[in-house]
């Protein structure tokens, strides 16, 4: 507790959250004693009382969340857990972004859905802390005894009757706590009246009226508009400007820069940005992909695919097998990678969407030539994630153009680069072999190949300091490796299960996209779980609850197979699938139904995808603790429609070194003529106390469940995702010039 | 340069731009009405979506020279003000921003001015065509949302409709 102007809390962690994994499964897969969340949790655990809950003299709390918000909901999540300690009001309590701080160490990444897991006690700890000071000085105030005091609403009231508020004690409160140790009790979850209750989201007023700034909205004096001219294959740099001259003529146009990752122009607006990019005649030099496609990388990726493990092989045991494989994929969010930099000889500020802060605090400074503390990075909430934010490319570009420019800039990736260049889900191959006998399977091996995903945002230097802790040897092991290890599992009794990764190629923008491995791990698994059960001559359903060996797992599956009407009788082309998934703490369960008739595939609407369409879906999720109930349907809903669109819809194509989607209406992400018209989602009661993680637990099992329906209403499984990506449904824009010019008709197309 | 003169949101403002530079950068850049977003320039995404003279329109397709002196352009920050005080809600907004509240639509938020400007499009357009609004008609919409909010944007615009 520090004194100050305001009372100004810290949280003191001498009481531990309980250790994960005490109860351990007979054949247990590493994620089942240890998994990513453990780990992340774990890392953080030496910095996680460097957080402080602020009273203000209004009355009001307030919090900087070491962690980033980029839809996910945590600062509602964060207001409600220190509304609940502090016997507050949600909307008396503020919830702004950490900048980088650089103490924290592993504690500010914002990945592996583990904001709730790792910050649910450390933030508890700390506004309990400042509620103490407020009864302290409140005793004083009144008169009267701590015990007697009744603290509610944000006013603490006597026995006699006489009251005080927390704005009133603020100044106060922080004059008589100094620097000190205090030890608090938390309020019991049978108290809570916050915790656990629906509540709408904090930036909600803010997002319906066109005030939530997102990084290009914010008013930075002098940081023009900033675009960049990129090459025509992938990663491609520049080797000179033919006609710099001519574009630093154009209207608006202010700066042109030659930096490493293409040409910069900054212009009074992004309109003659755009112009002066199509303006420009780049010599370029190819990327490391130049020439190659999807095919000439499924090859390598084939070639680089281990044996499968040999199986027990008896006259009586056979052998159910799957190939699959899963094209790259976008994490494009809407809100295209941006970030204002404003360089100055001895110093630098930042502002951009930032998972991991620290380090791109430090890459910065790196680039610049400068000491990390002499660059400020201030955290912003972006417009979505997805993954994509771990990485940093948009900000250190920005510093990079800022220094050569020698001008504040306002950086915006045109959507065409945002889904080209930006990163996206490698390219893999996933196989799988279950061997059966009987009833039984008594083998499940399950090996995916894909292009390395990237992790180089400092997720390494977690698993570094993590390492020795981690059980199974698997310190030892690649980053990759390692989150591999830490998040897949098989979640059935199948004897002797094997999972392998193997990653080649490093030439790809990648990065970690939401749920990382598990989306297609789990359609593999689960497409030849369904074959499973039909050499059986077992119900999905049935097979499903026999082998699955996790009680809050058989809840969540009974859960969807009743309320989604497991079963029930559907018309030629239509069927239901299921599917189940574990990750984050949580336990989830999805129930699909797909229409692939022909009326309903052949509809045709402009620059689209139609198809398949799921016409309904029952998803309900174990995830523990339940902070805020609205907010984790809206993460399941999200996820829903991401499984939608990975299994029927949304891949990038590469062709001659480059891939070709530049828009939304080439890159098909679900529409709303694709998501289903019937959506439940349900949030089991659970058993756990404590939260587990939501923002990508809704995806694996739906895509599985989407999958498992397709193969269903049609009599074939399919072995490639998106089903659709072979025919390629749009006419690919030019790569010179590399963005595409506004239309000026907008007018003729009023509605 | 040339001078561009136009209604937004009920009120006349005079811009020095060049007659082809896209009304969406006039808003954003020069006047800082940041409610229309950019997602992606070439009218696809939807999520500039604004009101020119009552009907949606996407101002990142229109050069501002085509705007004339008498055009009414209404962004997300200007909707509330197209009601009469007493149709709007608890927050004082139109009540298609106020089905939204209620229902939590917002993930990110990025899309969502858009969203609500095409929702209360389409509602005026079938209400004028003296009808409700259908699943086809929700089908149709093309605002695109990465998070994934269309179940709620469902409910949101039904919910609005009955409210306007």
């Amino acid at each position: 507790m520090l004194g100050g102007a305001t009372l100004v809390a810290a949280a003191d962690l001498a009481l531990d959250p309980t250790p994960a994994g005490a109860e351990i499964p007979t054949v247990p897969q590493v994620p089942e004693l240890y998994d990513l969340n453990d780990m992340l949790t774990d890392a953080a655990r030496p910095t996680a009382n460097l957080i402080t809950v602020t009273i203000n003299e209004d009355g009001t709390a307030s919090f900087e969340l070491p962690r980033m918000e980029v839809g996910q909901g945590i600062t509602t999540s964060t207001a409600m857990l220190i509304a609940e300690e502090l016997d507050l009001p949600v909307e008396k309590v503020a919830v702004t972004l950490a900048p980088a701080r650089p103490e924290l160490l592993f504690n500010q990444l914002t990945g592996g859905s583990n904001t709730t897991i790792s910050t649910y006690t450390p933030i508890r700890v700390a506004a309990a802390v400042a509620r103490a000071a407020l009864l302290e000085a409140a005793a004083i105030v009144l008169g009267d005894t701590i015990g007697g005091l009744v603290a509610k609403g944000g006013v603490i009231t006597a026995p006699s009757g006489a009251s005080v508020t927390y704005g009133e004690l603020a100044v106060r409160a922080a004059g008589s706590a100094g620097s000190r140790s205090v030890e608090v009790e938390l309020k019991a979850e049978s108290d809570f009246a916050v915790v656990g209750t629906p509540t709408n989201r904090v930036d909600a007023l803010a997002a319906v009226t066109g005030a939530k700034d997102f990084t290009t909205d914010l008013d930075v004096p002098d940081a023009l508009p900033t675009m960049v001219c990129r090459a025509p294959t992938l990663n491609g740099t520049p080797v000179s400007v033919r006609n710099q001259a001519q574009v630093e003529a154009m209207p608006g146009v202010t700066h042109v820069a030659q930096v490493s990752t293409g040409v910069a122009v900054r212009a009074a607006t992004f309109g003659q940005c755009i112009d002066a990019v199509r303006a420009l005649d780049v010599a370029w030099k190819d990327g490391p992909v130049a020439g190659e496609s999807d095919e000439t990388i499924l090859r390598k990726v084939r070639a680089a695919q281990l044996p499968m493990p040999a199986l027990p092989s008896t006259p009586l045991t056979q052998t159910v097998s799957g190939d699959f494989t899963f094209w790259f994929r976008s994490n494009s969010a809407m809100d295209t990678n941006s970030a204002i930099a404003d360089v100055r000889p001895d110093r630098a500020t930042i502002w951009s969407g930032l998972k991991s802060p620290i380090v791109a605090q430090q890459q910065i400074a790196l680039r610049l030539g400068m000491r990390p503390d002499q660059v400020k990075v201030n955290v912003v909430t972006a417009g979505g994630s997805f993954g994509r934010r771990l990485f940093f490319d948009a900000a250190l570009e920005a510093a990079e153009i800022s220094q050569a420019m020698g001008a504040p800039v306002r950086l915006m990736w045109h959507r065409a680069d945002d889904a080209r260049v930006g990163r996206g889900h490698p390219l893999g191959t996933c196989r799988v072999q279950a061997t059966v006998l009987g009833d039984n399977v008594l083998a499940f091996n399950q090996s995916l190949t894909c292009v390395e995903t990237d992790f180089r945002h400092g997720l390494g230097e977690i698993i570094t300091a993590a390492a020795a802790d981690l059980p199974a040897g698997v310190g030892n092991l690649g980053f990759a490796e390692t989150i591999f290890a830490l998040t897949q599992e098989v979640p059935y009794d199948f004897g002797a299960v094997v999972q392998t990764l193997v990653e080649t190629d490093d030439r790809f923008n990648t990065g970690s996209m939401r749920n990382i491995y598990s989306p297609d791990v789990r359609v593999a698994s689960e497409l030849v779980v369904d074959r499973l059960a039909a050499k059986m001559r077992m119900d999905p359903y049935q097979f499903r609850r026999k082998f699955q060996r996790n009680p809050r797992l058989l809840k969540v599956l009974d859960t969807v197979a009743q309320a989604g009407e497991w079963g029930r009788s559907m018309p030629a082309g239509t069927a239901q699938g299921i599917a189940i998934h574990k990750e984050y703490k949580g336990v989830s369960a999805c129930l699909v139904e797909i229409d692939t008739r022909p009326a309903t595939t052949g509809r045709r609407i402009r620059d689209a995808v139609t198809g398949p369409r799921v016409t309904r879906v029952t998803f309900a999720i174990d995830v523990g603790l339940a902070i805020n109930p609205r907010g984790l349907e809206a993460q399941m809903q999200g996820g829903i429609n991401d499984g939608i669109a990975l299994a029927l819809t949304s891949s990038l194509h590469l062709r001659d070194g480059h891939f070709l989607e530049a828009s939304w209406d080439n890159y098909f992400y679900t529409r709303q003529w694709n998501t289903p018209p019937d959506v439940r989602v349900i949030v089991v009661p659970s058993e756990e106390t404590v939260p587990g993680g939501a923002g990508e637990a809704g995806v694996a099992a739906s895509f599985a469940a989407v999958a498992c329906a397709y193969a269903r209403a049609t009599g074939t499984m399919p072995t490639e995702f998106p089903i659709n990506h072979r025919q390629l449904s749009f006419e690919p824009k030019p790569f010179v010039p590399p963005v595409p010019q506004s239309p000026t008709n907008g007018l003729d197309l009023t509605s | 340069m040339p001078e561009q003169t136009f209604i937004v949101n009920g009120e006349r403002v005079t811009v020095d731009v060049e007659d082809d530079v896209r009304l969406l950068w006039v808003l954003r850049d020069l006047l800082g009405i940041t409610g229309p977003k950019y997602g992606c320039g070439i009218n696809v995404c939807k999520a500039c979506t604004s009101h020119i003279n009552g009907k949606a329109f996407n101002p990142c397709a229109v050069p501002v020279g085509r705007i004339g002196p008498d055009d009414e352009v209404t962004t997300i920050e200007g909707l509330p003000g197209q009601v009469d005080p007493g149709q709007r809600g608890d927050h004082d907004l139109h009540p298609m921003q106020e089905a939204w509240l209620d229902r939590d639509v917002a993930q990110c938020g990025y899309c969502q001015p858009g969203q609500i400007m095409a929702a209360v499009a389409l509602v005026k357009r079938v209400k004028a065509e003296g009808r409700t609004v259908s699943e086809a008609d929700l089908d149709a919409i093309r605002n695109i949302c990465r998070c994934g909010t269309y179940t709620r944007i469902r409910e949101a615009i039904r919910d609005g409709a009955s409210r306007m």
